[in-house]
């Protein structure tokens, strides 16, 4: 199971400064199991940002994001309400982030953080990673995540092994600030590039005891329960 | 005139750097850097350059303060953690350090110890922050500092970087971040780095153009091939290939190129890599 959860609205909203028109989009596949975002998650969320002001253009749930091809089918159908909006809030894993963001030219925003993938990057093998730090910043960097795509996981830029485009560990990997700048350009959002990305705080990366206690972290704690009642 | 005095004060500055040994016979290290006693404002210590294990940049720095050379200590974002980097750094100061380069560091694949863990805890704009941070008295997590220091911070740009929109965005966080000083990497051809002196224009701080002494043809094929963003022209190729006398060679084509970076830059950082008896000489004709 791929436990994620819920940014706090104030975070959501601090993310979504410039956003205005927003298409929502929420995944069924792990986000829906772990209650963070299924339909009435995203629906909730709908409600929430549109008494703080903000314009929602459409939303939808897509069976499991993690899969490409899907998304790009799916989306497809709602190109008309997707158009109308400036951003894309993502009710999923990092992984399902990065698979829209690469999907669609438009900004994407997460709306969750990813806490664990439980040895399990969900059920497409594409390239997107998700590095399960519990603060997700995909925000900043064009829907690539740099702790899994940049082999140094710098959070500013390329460093200066990067040329042409490709990473100094290996002539074929390419460099992540080279994709990341890419796809900034292509949106017109370079600023979003020019502003300091602060340290990580690698203290998020640590599931609550809330969590770890739960279903959504380990079935055995509810087979525990049953067998104590 | 320290080097913060001397970059404050707008002088056309040189620097040059030494390389730690790799064991502790230390000896060979600070004779090369006696030679570029008085002749350069500061030299650097590479903190394990190219990620081989070798002797680190601290005490080396202690040493070279001690002989009476000014240090710059140049710390890498690879091998430690924000607690280790603000605790080095304050190391740094009480043993009157005052200089530092903040660098992210090579990967460790490409040195001699590829299984170790690449840090990377923070990147080169956060360490930036970190030391002006100190500098303010606060630890990077705001708490006080007993006493706190005074790092004149620098930071490094590659100037044949492909993108440079991507190299220039990062060198503004660089300076927003608090760097005072640009050196940069090895600079072989003078019309490349007027392009990116013309993109850093608005970068309001001085840059030293770096230029690493040519040994030979075949390192100069070597760098081509393997450092991002160096490129050696065929000529000088050619030049060091047919020279008699390499060493005479490299101090020609390094005066050549301090004079023709001179007018675009604010200064000179030579990277001698143990030809440091040539730095006088090369100092000496350029600026004469």
């Amino acid at each position: 199971m791929i436990v994620t959860k819920l940014k706090p609205l104030k975070e959501i909203l601090n993310i979504l400064k410039e956003v205005d028109k927003i298409f929502l989009i929420g995944c069924g596949g792990c986000a829906e199991a772990c209650e963070t975002g299924g339909e009435p998650q995203v629906r909730q969320l709908e409600q929430e940002l549109k008494e703080k002001g903000k314009q929602i253009t459409g939303w939808v749930v897509i069976d499991s994001l993690c899969n490409k091809a899907l998304v790009g089918m799916r989306l497809a159908y709602r190109l008309r309400e997707i158009s109308k909006a400036d951003g894309l809030l993502v009710l999923s894993c990092g992984v399902g982030v990065q698979a829209v963001a690469a999907t669609v030219d438009k900004l994407t925003f997460p709306a969750l953080d990813t806490i664990s993938l439980g040895g399990f990057q969900g059920i497409w093998p594409s390239s997107e990673r998700c590095y399960q730090c519990g603060e997700c910043i995909l925000y900043l960097t064009g829907g690539i995540c740099p702790l899994t795509a940049c082999a140094k996981h710098l959070l500013n830029g390329s460093c200066g092994g990067s040329d042409k485009g490709k990473c100094e560990v290996h002539p074929d990997r390419d460099c992540a600030w080279y994709l990341i700048y890419e796809r900034l350009k292509k949106v017109g959002r370079l600023d979003i590039l020019r502003k300091i990305a602060q340290p990580k705080n690698y203290n998020k990366m640590e599931a609550s005891q809330e969590i770890r206690t739960s279903t959504y972290w380990a079935l055995e704690f509810e087979e525990a329960k049953d067998e104590s009642a | 005139m320290s080097l913060h005095e001397s970059i404050v004060s707008g002088k056309f500055v040189v620097t040059s750097e030494i390389g730690p040994p790799k064991g502790v016979n230390i000896e060979r290290a600070l004779k090369e850097a006696d030679f570029l006693k008085g002749k350069v404002e500061a030299v650097n210590v590479t903190d394990i350059q190219s990620s081989v294990m070798k002797v680190g940049s601290l005490a080396v720095c202690h040493l070279l303060k001690q002989r009476g050379i000014e240090p710059v200590f140049q710390l890498t974002c690879r091998d430690r953690n924000r607690l280790a980097l603000q605790s080095d750094l304050l190391s740094a100061w009480i043993l009157g350090i005052k200089n530092v380069l903040i660098i992210t560091g090579d990967h460790p694949t490409l040195g001699d110890h590829p299984d170790s863990l690449p840090v990377f805890d923070l990147d080169s704009v956060q360490l930036l922050q970190v030391v002006s941070g100190l500098n303010q008295g606060k630890d990077m997590m705001g708490n006080d500092l007993e006493g706190k220091p005074n790092f004149f911070p620098g930071a490094v740009a590659n100037p044949g970087a492909d993108p440079l929109e991507l190299q220039i965005i990062k060198l503004e966080k660089k300076v927003q971040a608090g760097a005072k000083f640009i050196q940069t990497q090895t600079v072989y051809d003078p019309a490349q780095f007027e392009t990116f002196m013309k993109a850093a224009e608005h970068i309001d701080v001085p840059i030293l153009a770096g230029i690493v002494l040519l040994k030979s043809a075949g390192m100069a094929r070597y760098m081509n091939k393997n450092v991002a963003g160096v490129s050696v022209p065929d000529h000088l190729i050619k030049r060091m290939s047919q020279a008699e006398n390499r060493k005479q060679e490299s101090i020609d084509i390094t005066i050549e190129l301090i004079k023709q970076l001179k007018p675009l830059c604010q200064g000179i950082h030579l990277m001698p890599l143990g030809w440091d008896k040539l730095v006088p000489e090369i100092l000496k004709r350029a600026f004469s």
